[in-house]
C-alpha cells in the first residue's frame, strides 16, 4: 500500500440479491466482485470493459451510489466505505462525479450560473463569492463569462460537458470520477475536452477515476488501467506496458479489436475474434469467468479461478497461462 | 452506359429540406455491386437522412426538395408507396443501430427473418422457415433452428443484430443500407459484426452504405468514403487515398483530433475549434469556413467537389494547402 494513495479500494465487492419472480429466477449478481487499487493524487486510473463488467458499478461503490457488499474504500486514509447522511454529503467537496451525458445532467430549466453555483449554495458561500467563483470556474473551463445567464438549452453537448465539469470543480475537490466523460460528443469536440481534463489535472493535480470503453481515448489519458469482465479483474498495469505487451488473452481481444483510423494498418492486423457472448452475470461460469470465451483456455481454467499475479511485461494478470 | 457499369445504387444532386433549412445539401454519391460505400460525419451532417431518402423513410417534417436517387437505374422518389413498400425489404434494406429496438419484441426473431421472404416471394411457410434458418445459420447464429423460436428479449444484443442482417438479407437484396450498425454494440461484438459483414458482401454481392461517424469502422470496412459536413459531401474517394492523404481540412483535422494508440500519452490533443454547426447557423459558402484553419475570402463562396486524384475529390478552395496542415 502505497503511503501518498489518496483512494485506496481494497477487495471491493458489490453484491446484488434478486428476488425470485416471473422470468427471473433469482440468484446474487456479483457484479463487482474483488476488486482493488490504488490513486494518487495527480494520477488517473482507467477502468476498462465491456456492458456489465462492473466498471461503473466500482465507481458507484466509490461515492456511495451503490452500497459495498464487502470490502473497504479509503479516501486520503479514512474509511469512508459505509458514509452515510451528513458524512457523506461533506464527502462531495473532496469527490465528485462527471457523467456521460451532459444534458441529462443539468437542469433545463436553471441557468448556468446557478446549476454551477449550487453546489456553492449548499455549502453555504454568500452571493457575492458565489458570483465571482462562477466567473473563476467558467474561465477555468474555457466558457466565455456571458454564458453565465443563459439555459442549456443554448449550449452545445461539448460546452454543456465543460458546465458540468465546471460544477464538478465548484467546491475544489480531489478526485473527480469520470464516467464516459466524452462519450456521447461528437468526434471533433472530443479531443478538445480531453486537452481540458488533462490541463485541469496538471493545474489541480486532480485525481482521476476514468471509466470508458474507447480504449485510445483511455491510453491517451490515463496512466494506469484495470481490465474487468463479469466484475472480474483481469488484467491491470501501467497503461504503455498494457496496451504494448498486453498478458491476459482478454485484453489482448479487446485492444486487438478497436478498429484503427487506419486502412493499411486495420486490414493488415492479426485480429482476435472472440466467439459467443458476454456470459449473464446470473450464471458466471465456474473457473476463470473469461473462460467461455477464451481461445487459449485449459482444462484447469474450468475448476480454478486464478489470482492476479505478475507478469513478464510487469503487468498483472489473473491466468493460468501467462507467464 | 451498358448494364455492368449501372451503379447499383446512384444519388444524383439530392436536396432535403426540413422547414425550409437544406438539411443535405445537394448530395450525390454511387456505390457498385459488392462495394461498401461509407458515409461518415458527425451528427446533424446529413448522413443518415441522405441515406432514409432512399428508402422513402423519411421522418415526416422533412421532405425531398430535388435531385435522383436511382436503384439499379430506375429512379425510386417519383414512386408511390406501394412501389416502394416492394423494393423496401426486398431490393434495398436497412439496418439500425438499435437492434433490440428494431425487432418486434412480441414475434418469434424466426418469423421476422421469414417476413420479408413471404411479403416479396410468396414462399410457403415451411420453405420460408427453412430458407430463415439456413440464413440466421449463415449470419453466425448457433443453433439457428431452436433460436428461430425465441423472442427479441431472450437474445443478446449481438445476436439480435446478427437476426437484423439475417432479416435485411434474406432476400438478397441488391443493396443494405446499414445506419451505425455497431454503435450500441460493445467493442469485442463490434468486431464479431464487422468481420460477418465483411464475409457476407462477397457471397451475396449486396452493395452497402454503411452510416457512420466511427473512422476506425471506416478504415476497417469500406472501400470507399464520403465526408459529409453540414449537409454536402466534403470529400469522397477510396479509402486508401482519403485517410493516407485527405485533401479536405475536415477530414485532415477529424483524422488528427483522435487519439493514437502509438502517439505520446498525455499530450495535448489537435482540436477544430468551435462547435459543429446546426443547420439554422449554417454560414454561407463553404460551410466549414468558420472553423477551418486555412478559411479566407475565397471561402465565401461554395466550394464544389473537384478532383484531386483518382477516384478522389474534395470541395475546397484551398486542397493544395491541406497537407501542410498539422
Amino acid at each position: 500500500m502505497t503511503a501518498e494513495a489518496l483512494l485506496q479500494v481494497r477487495d471491493l465487492k458489490v453484491h446484488f440479491k434478486l428476488r425470485r419472480g416471473v422470468g427471473t429466477p433469482g440468484g446474487v449478481v456479483k457484479a463487482v466482485d474483488g476488486v482493488s487499487f490504488d490513486l494518487a493524487a495527480g494520477r488517473t486510473l482507467a477502468l476498462v470493459g465491456e456492458s456489465g463488467c462492473g466498471k461503473s458499478t466500482t465507481a458507484y461503490a466509490v461515492i456511495g451510489l451503490e452500497q459495498p457488499t464487502g470490502g473497504k474504500v479509503l479516501f486520503d486514509g479514512r474509511d469512508i466505505t459505509h458514509l452515510r447522511g451528513a458524512d457523506r454529503a461533506h464527502l462531495a467537496r473532496d469527490i465528485q462525479i462527471v457523467f456521460q451525458d451532459p444534458s441529462a445532467a443539468l437542469n433545463p430549466k436553471m441557468s448556468i450560473a446557478d446549476s454551477v453555483a449550487e453546489p456553492l449554495a449548499i455549502a453555504g458561500w454568500t452571493r457575492n463569492d458565489r458570483r465571482k467563483r462562477i466567473a473563476e470556474l467558467l474561465d477555468r473551463v474555457g466558457l466565455p463569462a456571458t454564458f453565465a445567464e443563459r439555459l442549456p438549452s443554448a449550449l452545445s453537448g461539448g460546452q454543456r460537458q465543460r458546465v458540468v465539469i465546471a460544477r464538478a470543480l465548484a467546491l475544489s475537490p480531489r478526485l473527480l470520477i469520470l464516467d464516459e466523460p466524452v462519450s456521447a460528443l461528437d468526434v471533433s469536440i472530443r479531443s478538445q475536452v480531453l486537452n481540458l481534463l488533462l490541463e485541469l489535472q496538471r493545474d489541480l493535480a486532480l485525481a482521476y477515476l476514468f471509466i470508458s470503453h474507447d480504449l485510445s481515448v483511455v491510453r491517451h489519458i490515463a496512466d494506469e488501467a484495470i481490465v474487468l469482465y463479469l466484475g472480474s479483474v483481469m488484467e491491470r498495469g501501467p497503461i504503455d506496458l498494457m496496451f504494448e505487451a498486453p498478458q491476459h488473452p482478454y485484453t489482448k481481444a479487446l485492444l486487438s479489436a478497436i478498429p484503427l483510423p487506419d486502412p493499411v494498418q486495420q486490414r493488415q492486423r492479426e485480429k482476435i475474434i472472440l466467439t459467443g457472448d458476454l456470459p449473464s452475470p446470473l450464471a458466471p461460469p465456474p473457473g476463470c469467468p473469461f473462460i467461455s470465451r477464451c481461445p487459449t483456455r485449459v482444462e484447469t481454467c474450468a475448476t480454478a479461478r486464478p489470482e492476479l499475479r505478475p507478469t513478464i511485461s510487469a503487468t498483472e494478470a489473473a491466468c493460468f497461462l501467462t507467464r | 452506359m451498358s448494364a455492368a457499369t449501372i451503379p447499383v445504387l446512384a444519388i444524383d444532386d439530392l436536396v432535403v429540406e426540413i422547414g425550409g433549412n437544406r438539411i443535405v445539401d445537394h448530395v450525390s454519391l454511387s456505390v457498385g455491386s459488392g462495394r461498401i460505400l461509407a458515409i461518415v460525419g458527425e451528427s446533424g451532417c446529413g448522413k443518415s437522412l441522405t441515406a432514409l431518402s432512399v428508402l422513402g423513410l423519411l421522418p415526416r417534417a422533412a421532405r425531398v426538395a430535388g435531385g435522383e436517387i436511382r436503384l439499379n437505374g430506375r429512379d425510386l422518389l417519383p414512386l408511390g408507396e406501394d412501389a416502394l413498400s416492394d423494393v423496401r425489404g426486398n431490393e434495398a434494406t436497412i439496418i439500425f443501430q438499435e437492434p433490440v429496438a428494431s425487432l418486434n419484441p412480441l414475434m418469434r426473431v424466426g418469423e421476422q427473418v421469414e417476413e420479408a421472404l413471404r411479403l416479396h416471394r410468396g414462399l410457403s411457410p415451411t420453405a420460408a422457415r427453412e430458407e430463415a434458418i439456413a440464413m440466421m445459420t449463415r449470419v453466425g447464429i448457433p443453433d439457428a433452428a431452436r433460436r428461430a423460436r425465441q423472442y427479441p428479449f431472450e437474445l443478446s444484443g449481438g445476436m439480435c443484430q446478427r437476426i437484423m442482417i439475417a432479416s435485411a438479407l434474406i432476400c438478397r437484396p441488391a443493396l443494405l443500407i446499414a445506419d451505425e450498425p455497431t454503435t450500441a454494440l460493445d467493442v469485442t461484438i463490434q468486431a464479431q459484426i464487422l468481420e460477418l459483414m465483411r464475409d457476407l458482401r462477397g457471397d451475396v454481392g449486396t452493395a452497402i452504405v454503411l452510416i457512420t461517424h466511427d473512422m476506425g469502422v471506416v478504415a476497417d470496412l469500406a472501400d470507399d468514403v464520403c465526408v459529409m459536413y453540414g449537409g454536402r459531401v466534403v470529400e469522397s474517394g477510396s479509402v486508401e487515398a482519403t485517410f493516407a492523404s485527405p485533401r479536405h481540412p475536415y477530414t485532415k483535422l477529424l483524422l488528427a483530433t483522435i487519439p493514437t494508440l502509438h502517439g505520446r500519452r498525455k499530450t495535448t490533443l489537435r482540436t477544430i475549434e468551435g462547435m459543429v454547426p446546426s443547420a439554422d447557423s449554417w454560414p454561407d459558402g463553404c460551410r466549414f469556413r468558420t472553423r477551418c484553419p486555412l478559411a479566407d475570402e475565397a471561402c465565401r463562396e461554395v466550394p464544389h467537389l473537384a478532383d484531386v486524384g483518382h477516384n478522389h475529390a474534395a470541395a475546397c478552395w484551398h486542397t493544395a494547402r491541406v497537407e501542410a496542415l498539422a
